[in-house]
């Protein structure tokens, strides 16, 4: 296994992970609020068409694009993405942008959702109850959370796959996250406010600019000098330059307005 | 409107906020990166130390315009 494949799988399970974490936030609201099995079906129906959507655009992007024009491309699009993440990281470690708080979201998804049922019937048991018949409104909810936060895993699964020949890898990387985060969830119940998401973020950040500046490179015709291993000397060199930003800010102060995100923002 | 007009109109929503969203500065510096790239690719040395340097600049750039801005 090659340094970057290694770098591929990480940053594939690392941004799947970030992303999963905002998805299971709204899936554990809507399930709690509207019944388990309406969250549980609408989640299982975004991860299959997500999935579909790797197959449908990915294979045929890797067989038949030149893979010089796909990696100037998808390294633009990586750059893009990486830089926007390392960009709202550095934001928010230096305290000019709120934390992206997971509690805060939860408890304004469950007050949407209780508002919204309060006309049914034995509402307050909606968690416990597994015959519950089918809720259009908590399949709609865990549906667009887990779509919405996955349409940036599968970005990044087919931009890292394809460009590196490495679909499937990318794919069992990012559904590897999926199934930790869903057990870690399990296990810990809500108290995702917990997960290190910034820091997660910025890792993730690094790695896909990395890999975004490389590719761009190779698709170009430079050569880079010990090939894969310099992304690695990427990595290095962004994840310093994203600690002395933040220290720089850090000692600039705070923001006083610092907003928190909306929900389903990157 | 019809089904097909909305969902083109999402898709293109989505790709503006994916590549611009709220630091249009970003997608300037990847475009000037990938024309760097271009340029510099028989100048090995020279584009190994510039290119990284680009995408710092615009980085740096980015974060301070998003602080005066807050």
């Amino acid at each position: 296994m090659t340094t970057s494949t290694v770098v591929l799988a990480l940053a594939v399970f690392g941004a799947s992970a970030v992303e999963m974490v905002e998805a299971l936030t709204i899936v554990t609201a809507a399930g709690v609020t509207r019944g388990w099995r309406s969250a549980l079906e609408g989640a299982a129906a975004a991860a299959v068409v997500l999935a579909a959507l790797v197959i449908a655009v990915g294979v045929p992007l890797a067989r038949l694009v030149p893979i010089d024009v796909l990696r100037v491309v998808i390294g633009a699009l990586l750059l893009v993405l990486g830089l926007d993440w390392l960009r709202k990281a550095v934001l928010r470690a230096s305290g000019h942008k709120a934390l992206h708080d997971e509690d805060e979201i939860y408890a304004k998804t469950v007050a949407e959702l209780s508002d919204g049922s309060a006309a049914n019937a034995g509402n307050e048991n909606a968690g416990s109850s597994r015959r519950r018949p089918r809720d259009a409104t908590g399949f709609t909810v865990a549906f667009k959370g887990v779509f919405l936060e996955g349409m940036e895993v599968v970005l990044i699964v087919i931009t890292l796959g394809a460009s590196s020949g490495h679909l499937a890898l990318a794919a069992v990387a990012a559904a590897g996250a999926a199934v930790v985060v869903s057990g870690a969830g399990y296990l810990v119940a809500r108290r995702l406010s917990e997960v290190p998401e910034n820091t997660m973020k910025l890792a993730v950040g690094v790695m896909l600019t990395s890999f975004g500046v490389f590719w761009v490179g190779e698709g170009s015709g430079l050569h880079w000098p010990g090939s894969d291993l310099m992304i690695l000397v990427l990595v290095g060199v962004f994840a310093a330059t994203a600690l002395v930003l933040s220290l720089a800010m850090r000692r600039i102060g705070p923001s006083p307005s610092a907003e928190p995100d909306a929900v389903g923002s990157r | 409107m019809t089904a097909v007009a909305r969902a083109l109109g999402a898709f293109a929503r989505f790709w503006k906020d994916f590549l611009i969203g709220e630091a249009p500065e970003l997608f300037v510096g990847t475009l000037v990166f990938v024309g760097a790239a271009q340029a510099l690719r028989h100048h090995g040395a020279v584009a190994v130390f510039l290119l990284p340097l680009i995408v710092i600049v615009f980085l740096a750039t980015s974060v301070v315009r998003a602080r005066d801005r807050s």
